[in-house]
């Protein structure tokens, strides 16, 4: 955005800056086409010196110092333009700069496309438009703080996690006993099988079946659960699940003492060869029971929808997401000022043309397609660069979103410049060299746009 | 009139290039032409209309705390002091500030390393002679050591922190029937019960790497000895050394059973400091959490008592040594200002540090600082350790390194130890990526 607006900007300046001296010496020079040399030079100064101060200077030094060491006074050549290349985490760094450069830009003109063609043709449209445009009026950073709440793990916190959890949810939900196991061990009658929790030994008609489990969340436990008792032999398949933990420590493991509790609505299965031949569910003591098996040996298994833990959406802020989710929050920020370019290009489509396409019995996708597009090519086109420019400098979002653990992950050129230059590393001369190749980067988008820019002029 | 308004245009320019020129010439300036002292104190304070900015680290209730030392620092001496917060990255706060000629009158640096390092690039301020002999009649020779570099003195310890700790919620430890380790084995073992309880034993900061340094610091010291433990400090022995491993393998015993972390490891990752203390003492999810002294502060933000819901023991032998490891924050000058030598000054006194020993969080390296100002017991005892703890203390090793390696972040030591986390199976390649991270950062 501002560089596309600090051309034109750029003459008024002059023209201010200058008009002190300017008039006074107009009536005295000659007759002829253009001012001469010395009102150019009184025109062009103002400019070319804060220019020359705020970007020629800090370039060139930039560049100079680049070719010298962290202290500044060892001079290492291209040396720090090698490492760039050769570190290992750098080459993240760009990987990522380069999903960036591809993703945001054409994501984030599509969806201003998308927005300023559908506010053409609703009634509240300014409302929408002013909606939308918004983010454009909160800092990068404060969106970014926004943002980092929004991708929060725990669906209480993260309102993206909230949402997926609440669809999710609708569809399948979850219960029992989350993050539970059986105690395993020697002693134990019973042990994990592909997350089901399986006796080891067949089970006879008429033997108790004993199955301990631990580690079951204290949210988890039912408030209906009561203390369970060790079954008594029977002539049926029959056992107890329960909780093998005494609380405060004590108790036999493997063993029903005094006050552990019994696992209510656990679903229970008795499975002969691979097929399921019975099916039950817990009491409140945890005490089970199959009614009418024939006599035989069963295996008898918790399946694993008894430990499935809640659905917790997904881990937005991991090593895997963390780059698309970022996109994400540089796409809220950014759609509305597409949106807001594109529509300014849309109003001064020629009408006739659209409605030339229609009466000939085009399609309002044709005419889309055909017509709108093509005649908005020059205003995407600058949308489209001025996102390549800001996704190749994205800096603040990055740093503030992703959680320290994962910037690695998440690294962009700009961010990687700050922190060698500054960030704990304190190589400046290293940082320059970031600093010089995000130039070299950006640059043939600048010059795209300044050639445009001038052919539409001329 | 048209020349007017070039005047003013002219004059707008000159104030943008002002305000561009550096961070904001505040403070300081002023002072000298003595800008009419707001209070009506009365003539008896010797710093009247003197403005000092000091910039530290701390943040929430660290920073309250430090405010109200500051406080006593204003009424003693009529000063006005302003607290400017660095972040976690002090070097990334003071580095374009020293560069611009504009740094604070005092700051308050984590790492004894950045003395070093600041120092070289004549960014430091030598003590006066007033403070160092405060310094003498109140510290020991060993904390005015660590605030010399190149024979000078340049700095004072003067917050400590007691790195040697695990906190448990006691409640958690009752239930699962267990008592605080003295042994690393006792520990993994207690920690399979509270697992088996119901709740998760430790909650990590995997998002802070500086934990994790820590913690692998305080195993380090333990099982490979403080010879070993200054070899590695200094990058004489590599990191490939057999005890490194030895020491990763003792950590992975707890980072590699899903069971044992809050919110499994990518939850881990995401967790970084005051967060993963509210885990265990606000929402109760976890059982311990391995830290310094400070996070007291935190516990009693998440509603705990400090003694009785919030409790802690030394942590525990993991080889032949029980590691006490220290921390610190160093105060140095970086304005020639008389103002910034009195702030020191106070800060090194006996007077200063009672006033901070006051509060929550806080334990005084000034041995002159009786142990009987802290707020409550669990204090006192950690106080009277550090001043009276002998030969095998050992500072913070990840602050002794250069900042590169073991104080940013995601880079150096804080990035390999939070992949190892991630892979706790992967010892040999975390050792050769600390190698190689060690390597370019002490080149």
């Amino acid at each position: 955005m501002t560089e596309r607006l600090d051309g034109p900007k750029v003459p008024p300046a002059q023209v201010a800056g200058g008009a002190a001296i300017g008039p006074a010496e107009t009536p005295r020079t000659r007759r002829r086409l253009g001012p001469s040399p010395a009102v150019a030079i009184a025109f062009l100064l103002p400019a070319a010196l804060l220019l020359g101060i705020w970007v020629i200077y800090p370039i060139v030094y930039s560049i100079i110092r680049s070719l010298f060491d962290a202290n500044g006074s060892g001079f290492v050549g291209l040396g720090n333009y090698v490492s760039i290349f050769t570190d290992a985490s750098m080459l993240t760094t760009i990987r990522n700069n380069l999903i960036w450069v591809v993703v945001a830009p054409i994501v984030v003109t599509t969806l201003g496309l998308i927005f300023a063609v559908l506010t053409e043709r609703i009634k509240w449209a300014t409302a929408f438009k002013l909606i939308v445009f918004m983010p454009m009026a909160v800092s990068l950073m404060a969106a970014g703080v926004i943002f980092r709440l929004v991708y929060e793990q725990s669906p209480d916190k993260g309102l993206a996690n909230a949402v997926i959890t609440t669809v999710h949810d609708t569809f399948s939900s979850s219960q029992g006993y989350p993050g539970a196991r059986p105690r395993e061990g020697d002693q134990s009658q019973v042990a994990t099988q592909n997350g089901a929790v399986v006796t080891k030994q067949p089970v006879q008609v008429g033997q108790p079946v004993l199955i301990p489990i631990v580690g079951v969340k204290p949210a988890a436990l039912p408030a209906e659960a009561t203390t369970a008792k060790a079954p008594a032999a029977g002539n049926d398949v029959s056992g107890v699940v329960w909780f093998d933990f005494t609380a405060g420590g004590g108790g036999t493991s493997g063993q029903v003492d005094g006050t552990e509790k019994g696992l209510p609505g656990m679903a229970v299965e008795a499975v002969r060869g691979n097929e399921v031949v019975g099916t039950a569910t817990t009491a409140e003591d945890g005490s089970f029971r199959f009614d009418g098996l024939p006599a035989g040996s069963y295996t008898v298994r918790l399946p694993q929808s008894n430990f499935q833990a809640a659905y917790n959406g997904l881990n937005w802020l991991g090593e895997t997401l963390i780059t698309p989710a970022i996109i994400g929050a540089f796409v809220w920020v950014w759609a509305g000022f597409a949106m807001v370019l594109i529509a300014a290009g849309l109003a001064a489509i020629p009408r006739d043309a659209l409605e030339a396409a229609r009466i000939d019995g085009a399609t309002e996708w044709q005419v889309f397609r055909r017509i709108t597009v093509p005649l908005l090519s020059p205003v995407l086109l600058v949308v489209f660069v001025t996102m390549i420019i800001n996704t190749l400098k994205v800096f603040d979002l990055v740093f503030i979103i992703a959680p320290s653990s994962v910037q690695p992950q998440a690294n962009v050129v700009a961010l990687e410049m700050w922190r060698v230059s500054f960030g704990g590393g304190n190589n400046q001369g290293l940082g320059s060299a970031l600093a010089i190749f995000l130039l070299i980067l950006v640059l043939p988008f600048m010059i795209m746009n300044i050639r445009r820019f001038r052919r539409e002029n001329a | 009139m048209r020349t007017a308004r070039a005047a003013a245009v002219l004059a707008g320019l000159a104030i943008a290039v002002a305000a561009c020129g550096g961070n904001a010439p505040t403070t300081t300036e002023p002072s000298a032409s003595g800008s009419a002292p707001a209070s009506a104190g009365g003539g008896a304070k010797p710093l009247e209309g003197v403005k000092l900015e000091v910039a530290a680290k701390w943040t929430g209730a660290e920073q309250k705390n430090f405010e109200q030392v500051l406080k006593a620092f204003t009424d003693k001496t009529g000063a006005q002091v302003t607290y400017a917060s660095t972040g976690e990255d002090t070097g990334a706060y003071l580095g374009p500030r020293i560069q611009g000629k504009n740094p604070p009158d005092v700051a308050i640096l984590p790492q004894p390393g950045l003395v070093q390092q600041y120092a070289e690039q004549d960014a430091l301020k030598p003590l006066s002679d007033d403070v160092i002999k405060e310094i003498d009649a109140n510290y020991t020779p060993y904390w005015k050591e660590l605030g010399s570099a190149d024979g000078k003195v340049y700095g004072v310890l003067i917050k400590a922190a007691h790195k040697s700790l695990v906190w448990y919620r006691s409640q958690a430890f009752e239930d699962a029937g267990v008592q605080p380790a003295t042994t690393w084995d006792e520990l993994v073992k207690n920690s399979q019960t509270i697992a088996d309880s119901g709740t998760a034993p430790f909650s990590l900061c995997g998002a802070s790497g500086w934990t994790l340094t820590d913690l692998f610091e305080n195993v380090y010291l333990s099982t490979a000895g403080p010879e070993n433990y200054d070899k590695l400090s200094k990058h004489e022995i590599p990191w490939t050394d057999p005890s490194v491993a030895t020491a990763l393998e003792k950590i992975a015993q707890i980072v590699g059973k899903q069971d044992f972390l809050v919110d499994g490891t990518s939850g881990t990752m995401q967790t970084d400091f005051p967060t993963c203390v509210s885990k265990v003492f606000s929402n109760k999810k976890g059982a311990m959490v391995i830290e310094a002294d400070f996070v007291a502060v935190e516990a009693v933000n998440s509603g705990a008592k400090v003694g009785e819901d919030a409790k802690y023991f030394p942590f525990p032998k993991a080889g032949d040594t029980a590691p006490v490891i220290l921390g610190g924050d160093v105060a140095v000058a970086m304005k020639d200002s008389p103002g910034a030598q009195a702030l020191l000054q106070f800060l090194a006194s006996k007077e200063g540090g009672e006033v901070w020993a006051k509060l929550p969080g806080y334990l005084s390296p000034n041995k002159n600082v009786s142990p009987d100002n802290y707020p409550d017991e669990l204090t006192r005892q950690l106080g009277q350790t550090i001043v009276s703890a002998g030969e095998s203390v050992r500072y913070d090793m990840s602050d002794l390194a250069p900042s590169a390696f073991g104080g940013t972040d995601g880079k150096g030591e804080w990035k390999v130890l939070q992949d190892f986390v991630r892979k706790p199976t992967d010892i040999k390649g975390a050792q050769q990526a600390l190698e190689a991270e060690a390597k370019k950062a002490w080149k």
